[in-house]
């Protein structure tokens, strides 16, 4: 991820760079490709807009065009916006508060639920956690049974769900039971949505307010595109997100969604998702990330 | 005569809609090349002529579909291939609906033998549709699979074979090694096999979909492509910077979750939902 939008800033960049003294034009011109290159690599038209705004602000100054590496100040001043942008630094999950907690999981159809909802569990595992999978998808087929595979793997018990009951219902009890049986952490799996469909966007807002939960974790794809932003602007307008987990990064997309997301809705990006397998999850560094960006 | 003149800022606000739209700024700018001149030239009427005009252009990037899949000669092999999510098992059990209902006997091969529990989803379509899944088990070689799959299409005489393959990112190299052999097991069954090869595409896809068709293509030739996900806000843009570059015909939209949520592509709807705006229906 961000490979191809790495290159394309490197190159305006040394452009830039070549110019030694920079001139008004020169900017413009340099804003205007890193503009390209943010649109190309799926970065939200208006995230761009905004962001090319903030950046020219700061860079056609006496400061900047009269400093001796007016260049390097540029790019200095990219780094600190993308930086932001990305959320700053690495928020881990918080679990404190009533016990056991509880994390939900949603998203969009085939963003990568079900697989990082084990991905998790085996993670908190490693952490001393004692994780409970739930599988509170009853519509797609085979879901629950998907899930169990998969808790089998790594050896966490997973709710049997019954799907002819409604959702809620079934994730308060897995709750209880998880008490009862001295679990501490509730991984609840919930079935794709598009976010516009306001019936079963009602259903989370159900089970956010049955099951209170610590973390409201949206599982997103890295490949999105530019509705991205509608995307986690409505879970996060309904459900007050608390962190976004990045998944399949570890291909060739171009990486703007985690930009847009992270501007709209202020979420921090917590997790990525590097892969099919369930050790196949990493923490989320923003300055790690834009320092790759940059080519720093 | 009451035409209104074009505001100079309508080009951007349409560059806005199909960037917004997925389309990829390269390809839209191109679009919108010709129009600015012709816009400077006072060449076009006004802003409807001026939409006519773009809506033409991009209609023209898209493949015409053409006459579409034959269905036949029986055992008629359909290699179902994407990136992880994008929606293949689903289309699969809605291209048997279509094909059931015009009377045609259906195989369905579980050739995901990785991801957890897909051959039970594929059965699970299976039963609903009472259509065949031939399936092994979890972990097993996808090539006997298809294999098997095939010779029991023989033995049954089915019209159709949909096989469905594991999600794979277009990027790595042994899985894309993978559906090369999976095609190569087809023709040791049925020589002019797989008749078609669809690449499913997730419709909030953005530039990423471009390298997806590219390798998909370059590893096993595909014939057509499939668009999901379109009953949500994204439009699928990213299929005319495809189409443009690949000129692979688009076959069919998804537009849900159900087996009939499936229709056949349509470019006159499909460019004309490019610029409507949400919030609007
Ligand atoms: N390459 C890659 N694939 C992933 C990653 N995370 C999940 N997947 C794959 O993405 C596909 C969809 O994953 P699921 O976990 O079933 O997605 P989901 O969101 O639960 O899907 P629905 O329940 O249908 O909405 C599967 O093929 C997973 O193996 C990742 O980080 N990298
Ligand atoms: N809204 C909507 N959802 C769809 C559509 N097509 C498929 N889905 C959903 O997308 C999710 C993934 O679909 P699958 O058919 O499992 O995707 P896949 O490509 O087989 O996934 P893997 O085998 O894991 O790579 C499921 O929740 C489907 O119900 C569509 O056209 N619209
Ligand atoms: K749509
Ligand atoms: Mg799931
Ligand atoms: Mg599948």
């Amino acid at each position: 991820m961000f490979d191809n939008l790495s290159d394309r800033l490197e190159s305006v960049f040394k452009r830039l760079k070549g110019y030694g003294r920079l001139s008004e034009d020169n900017i413009q011109e340099g804003l205007r490709e890193v503009r390209l290159a943010l649109l190309e690599a799926d970065v939200n038209f208006r995230v761009v807009k905004d962001f090319v705004a903030r950046v020219r602000e700061r860079a056609v100054g006496r400061e900047v065009m009269e400093s001796l590496t007016p260049a390097q100040q540029v790019v200095k001043i990219v780094h600190d916006e993308l930086v932001a942008l990305l959320g700053g630094r690495n928020r881990q999950l918080d679990l404190s508060g009533r016990q056991p907690a509880v994390l939900l999981l949603v998203g969009l159809q085939g963003s990568g639920k079900t697989t990082t909802a084990a991905k998790l569990a085996r993670w908190l595992l490693s952490k001393g956690r004692a994780p409970y999978l739930v599988p509170a998808d009853v519509y797609r087929p085979a879901a629950v049974e998907q899930l169990r595979v998969l808790g089998e793997r790594i050896g966490v018990p997973v709710h049997p769900t019954d799907t002819s009951r409604p959702p809620v219902e079934t994730a308060r009890e897995a709750v209880a039971r998880a008490g009862l049986q001295g679990l501490d952490t509730v991984i609840v799996d919930t079935a794709g949505r598009l976010h516009v469909d306001e019936a079963l966007m009602g259903e989370l807002r159900d089970l956010k307010a049955r099951l209170e939960p610590q973390e409201i974790l949206l599982v997103a794809d890295a490949m999105t595109g530019q509705d991205a932003v509608n995307i986690a602007g409505k879970f996060d307008a309904d459900l007050s997100l608390t962190g976004v987990i990045l998944t399949k990064v570890e291909g060739d997309a171009r990486g703007g969604a985690a930009l847009s997301i992270q501007a709209v809705t202020g979420t921090p990006i917590k997790f990525v998702g590097v892969g099919e397998k369930l050790d196949q999850l990493e923490p989320f560094h923003p300055e790690r990330i834009a320092d790759r960006i940059l080519g720093m | 005569l009451g035409r209104k003149e074009i505001d100079p800022g309508l080009l951007d606000e349409l560059e806005e809609i199909l960037v917004t739209a997925d389309m990829g700024v390269a390809t839209v700018g191109k679009v919108l090349e010709e129009l600015r001149i012709q816009v400077k030239r006072r060449e076009l009427a006004d802003a409807g002529a001026l939409r006519e005009r773009l809506q033409d252009r991009i209609r023209a990037l898209l493949p015409p579909p053409g006459p579409g899949p034959a269905w036949a000669p029986a055992p008629f092999v359909v290699l179902v291939v994407g990136v992880n999510g994008v929606g293949k098992t689903t289309t699969i059990a809605k291209i048997a609906r279509r094909l059931q209902a015009e009377g045609k006997k259906v195989l369905l091969v579980a050739a995901d033998t990785f991801r957890a529990a897909a051959a039970e989803q594929l059965e699970t379509w299976g039963r609903r549709l009472d259509v065949p899944v031939v399936r092994h088990a979890a972990g097993a070689d996808p090539a006997a699979v298809v294999y098997d799959g095939l010779e029991a299409a023989i033995h049954r005489g089915a019209d159709v074979v949909l096989v469905d393959t594991a999600g794979r990112l277009h990027t790595k190299t042994n899985l894309m090694e993978e559906l090369k052999k999976l095609r190569r097991v087809i023709r040791k069954k049925v020589p002019e096999g797989p008749h078609e090869v669809f690449l499913v595409l997730d419709a909030t896809t953005g530039q990423n979909a471009v390298s997806q068709a590219r390798l998909f293509r370059e590893a096993v030739d595909v014939t057509g492509i499939v668009l999901t996900k379109l009953d949500g806000t994204a439009k699928g843009g990213i299929v005319v910077a495809v189409s443009d570059e690949m000129g692979i015909p688009i076959r069919y939209i998804g537009i849900g979750e159900g087996m009939d949520d499936l229709r056949p592509f349509d470019p006159d709807a499909f460019v004309s939902a490019l610029f409507e705006r949400e919030g609007a229906a």
